[in-house]
């Protein structure tokens, strides 16, 4: 690469928790000036790397240098001090300060003991148009969305003179125009000699930035590649460490043909649904055994029609029939008891109770349509948990251990266990795959491939279009909060018409009257 | 192009939101002056505001520490049984003889030191301030029974000095120098907030706490720095109650810390931490002591209507705060 000596390495490093070999003799070195991507599936010990790197974890063996001098950092403040800053996937900033604030705050500029608000605007300011901001810093940071505040963290990682950056997943939760800008930052920063470390999960991320590739799988070291000499499927096949035929044949074909056509009274009905400020009026059907894809970019709404459609929030408009009969999903019970289900996008906040055990999240749903005065027996619960542990295959097959242990896509298929054994009519499913590795997601696909054919109705909330082609057979396109188009997944729709009506708003096309 | 689409993602407007609380506490106290002012002819007198600032200067100093402790989304129910203990301790140890410089500094550092202890007990071992606190409130309470059952007076010549002690101007209008440390402690307590490292971490703890840490900010050293304050805050305004009523009496100020509470709030400081301004609790205070001034003038109304009024407006303030959207967590 630059051919210079590398600024940070990392020797035989070994980490083990109390059953679980995390890192096991992995070497990682990082060139001044290179963005250097860390791939691999959850649980393939890329955190474990990160936090033994910025002295969240001390290693059991094994030598890190930073400029060619043995460190050990004690904890993360002693890493940005030596100049390994760390950009984390939540923005960990205080969003009740001005932007300016969370940039230098621990280390204004002060003059005997006071805070010089006009100097450390100033230099914010700087510090922003160096990454090509143009924002109020006096602004509360609340008043910005997450794609800013990230670049905001990122501000304040760099300030504190960093030679490396380490930016763990920063673009899950920002959508394509956000994560060019954030490209283009990353850019900047690695012609200015900055090492940067790039966790995703988005291949084409890592295909459009990175300059080299580190891939661990179950804690070991596979290799350090260049990104121009490793194709696409070869990665994949390193990370996941076996052929790709299951992934090639979900990409065959986009799936059409519902179970039995777009005839018959559709399973659900809604008219001109709508709730003000949330999202425009709506008319959608879903019939059994379809798969109905929801397309937009982040914020466009497409959660909101999710949070419609289960109860979550309450719609103030249109009207709603179930199998032909009206009536109304104003709370969640009202949706379940129609048996609909949802799996929220954010599993952590909403969805996963981590204290939890395996078992007792996945009853949770059921045991609440019973009711609390008939507990589900304790025989019926294992059996029913081993089998969707074992259908899921969730690792560790452990039904009693807390969920909070598991790798994020263990635990989204635990919410989608729970909302399953209430067999539910209609699943929804908002953005079941954000933030997993791709073999859980591609088992996440399939099973929802099989839950159609099995007559499951199953809406498909997910910002990845491909993922959304590859499984629907009708797509609705968010739009600014309004459903713009609707579009039967045939030979003429692909990701590039889907992008259209994203951009263009017009296109209605197959909306049922 | 993306700077500018980034531009239109800001979800609020420009009009500070956090700027709102205060605003509306300030026209409250507007309209509540005018409402005297149109009602009683002796409302428009200056010295009705001063009679205000004289009567809960104490009052003000506590709620000052008060604020500190609240923006970091924490509470302190010590404060009330701090300042009658302070006043107990003080009129006790001025009945055994000391001098009074002595006795001052004495009876400053006890506050502090529990409010030291509480903030250690909450950051170390992790529990609700709520309950912590409660627990020095009840050993605060406890003590001023234990130094004396009954009502200790002060005759020392440097209390009735502070006591009567008037500061005036020609016309005939005053304020006793209590009302001048009040103001003192407001500005000392202003500047920190405003312009001091712990102050800004006093904000940044109340807004998110883990990403205070993670930002490598003193979050325990703050929040026991909080607790500490609030204790200074209650010992001086248990001075000044002591320099008010000439005494120490163990059941003097019981509730307060609720009224406190109550100041706070109206003044536009949110519970849950990250927003406020001493300048709000100033106002928070002046409304309190407004509509007592008010019911007083009125002389129908049972003193109690203080209570019944304050009650309704903490209501009005929690949902303005909850219905303009300041929720940080």
């Amino acid at each position: 690469m630059t051919g210079s000596h590398p600024v940070l390495t990392m020797t035989g490093i070994s980490k083990s928790f109390p059953g679980v070999r995390a890192l096991d003799n992995v070497d990682f070195r990082l060139f001044p000036g290179e963005v250097h991507a860390l791939m691999g599936e959850n649980g393939a010990g890329k955190s474990t790397l990160i936090k033994v790197l910025t002295g969240v974890y001390g290693t059991d063996r094994g030598i890190v240098t930073l400029d060619g001098e043995q460190v050990s950092f004690a904890g993360p403040m002693q890493a940005t001090a030596a100049g390994v800053s760390t950009v984390y996937q939540e923005v960990n900033l205080c969003t009740n300060l001005s932007v300016a604030e969370n940039i230098f705050i621990g280390r204004e500029p002060r003059r005997l003991g006071a805070v010089r608000w006009g100097e450390m605007r100033r230099r914010a300011r700087a510090l922003l148009a160096r990454l090509d901001l143009d924002i109020d810093v006096n602004a509360q940071l609340g008043s910005y969305s997450l794609a800013v505040q990230q670049m905001v963290a990122i501000a304040r990682a760099i300030d504190i003179q960093a030679r490396v950056l380490v930016l763990d997943e920063p673009t899950s939760s920002l959508d394509a125009g956000e994560v060019a800008q954030l490209f283009r930052v990353m850019r900047q920063l690695r012609d200015d000699g900055i090492a940067i470390l790039f966790v995703t999960h988005f291949l084409d991320q890592v295909y459009g930035i990175a300059d080299r590739i580190t891939v661990l799988r179950n804690g070991q070291l596979v290799g350090e590649y260049a990104t121009s000499e490793l194709p696409q499927l070869s990665l994949v096949e390193k990370m996941i460490g076996k052929e790709l035929r299951v992934l090639e044949r979900l990409d065959e074909q986009p799936r059409r043909d519902p179970a039995d056509g777009a005839a018959g009274t559709p399973l659900l009905d809604v008219r001109e649904l709508g709730r003000r400020s949330a999202v425009a009026p709506f008319s959608l059907t879903i019939h059994e055994g379809e798969v109905v894809g929801l397309a937009g970019l982040l914020g466009s709404g497409r959660t909101e029609v999710a949070r419609l459609l289960f109860g979550a929030d309450r719609a103030d408009h249109g009207s709603v029939r179930v199998n032909g009969s009206p009536t109304s999903l104003r709370t969640p019970v009202a949706a379940i008891g129609h048996g609909i289900g949802f799996c929220s996008e954010n599993r952590r906040a909403e969805g996963i109770v981590t204290e939890l055990s395996v078992r007792e999240n996945i009853i949770l749903a059921l045991q609440a349509a019973r009711g609390w005065l008939r507990p589900l027996p304790r025989r019926r619960q294992d059996e029913l948990v081993e089998r969707y542990v074992r259908a899921l295959s969730i690792r560790p097959a452990d039904p009693e251990i807390p969920v909070g242990n598991l790798s994020g896509g263990n635990q989204q298929k635990v919410l989608l266990a729970r909302w399953l054994i209430t067999e539910p009519r209609l699943l929804i499913l908002d953005e079941p795959t954000r933030g997993i590795d791709i073999g859980a997601k591609t088992e996440i696909q399939r099973l929802v491939a099989e839950l159609s054919d099995g007559g499951m109705a199953v809406l498909f909330v997910s910002a990845e279009l491909e993922e959304v082609l590859r499984l629907s057979h009708k797509i609705a396109v968010m739009r600014d909060r309004e459903m713009v188009a609707q579009l039967t997944n045939d030979q003429d729709v692909d990701a590039d018409r889907i992008m259209q009506s994203i951009a263009a708003g017009a296109g209605h096309e197959g909306v049922p009257s | 192009m993306t700077t500018l689409s980034l531009m239109a993602t800001r979800t609020w407007s420009r009009l500070p939101r956090r700027h709102v609380p205060v605003l509306a506490t300030l026209l409250l106290l507007l309209v509540l002056y005018g409402v005297g002012v149109s009602q009683y002819r002796a409302f428009s007198n200056i010295q009705v505001i001063f009679n205000v600032f004289i009567d809960n200067g104490f009052l003000l100093v506590v709620a000052v520490g008060m604020t500190f402790v609240i923006l970091t989304g924490g509470i302190d129910l010590s404060v009330g049984s701090v300042v009658a203990m302070t006043a107990m301790v003080s009129a006790f140890l001025l009945r055994e003889g000391l001098p009074a410089a002595l006795v001052l500094v004495i009876a400053l550092l006890i506050g502090p030191t529990l409010g030291f202890l509480m903030g250690c007990v909450i950051h170390f071992f992790d529990i609700q301030p709520f309950i912590v606190t409660l627990a020095g409130m009840f050993f605060a309470r406890g003590m001023c029974t234990f130094i004396s059952g009954s009502s200790i007076p002060i005759s020392d010549g440097f209390w009735t000095r502070m006591s009567q002690q008037r500061i005036g101007n020609p016309s005939g209008n005053f304020v006793s120098i209590s009302v001048i440390i009040a103001f003192a402690v407001v500005a000392v307590a202003a500047y920190t907030l405003a312009y001091t490292r712990l102050g800004r971490n006093v904000y940044a703890i109340g807004g998110n706490p883990q990403s205070g840490l993670l930002m490598g900010l003193p979050v325990g050293r703050t929040r026991i720095a909080v607790y500490t304050i609030s204790g200074l805050c209650a010992a001086i305004g248990g001075i000044l109650l002591s320099f008010y009523t000439l005494s120490g009496a163990p059941l003097i100020a019981v509730g307060m810390e609720l009224d406190v509470i109550a100041a706070v709030v109206i003044g536009g400081t949110v519970l849950t931490g990250g927003s406020g301004y001493v300048f709000g609790t100033v106002l928070g205070v002046l409304v309190l002591g407004v509509i007592q001034t008010l019911i007083t003038f009125d002389g129908s109304l049972n003193s109690w209507w203080t209570k019944i009024v304050i009650g309704g407006l903490l209501f009005a303030f929690i949902l303005l705060q909850r219905l303009i959207g300041i929720r940080y967590k």
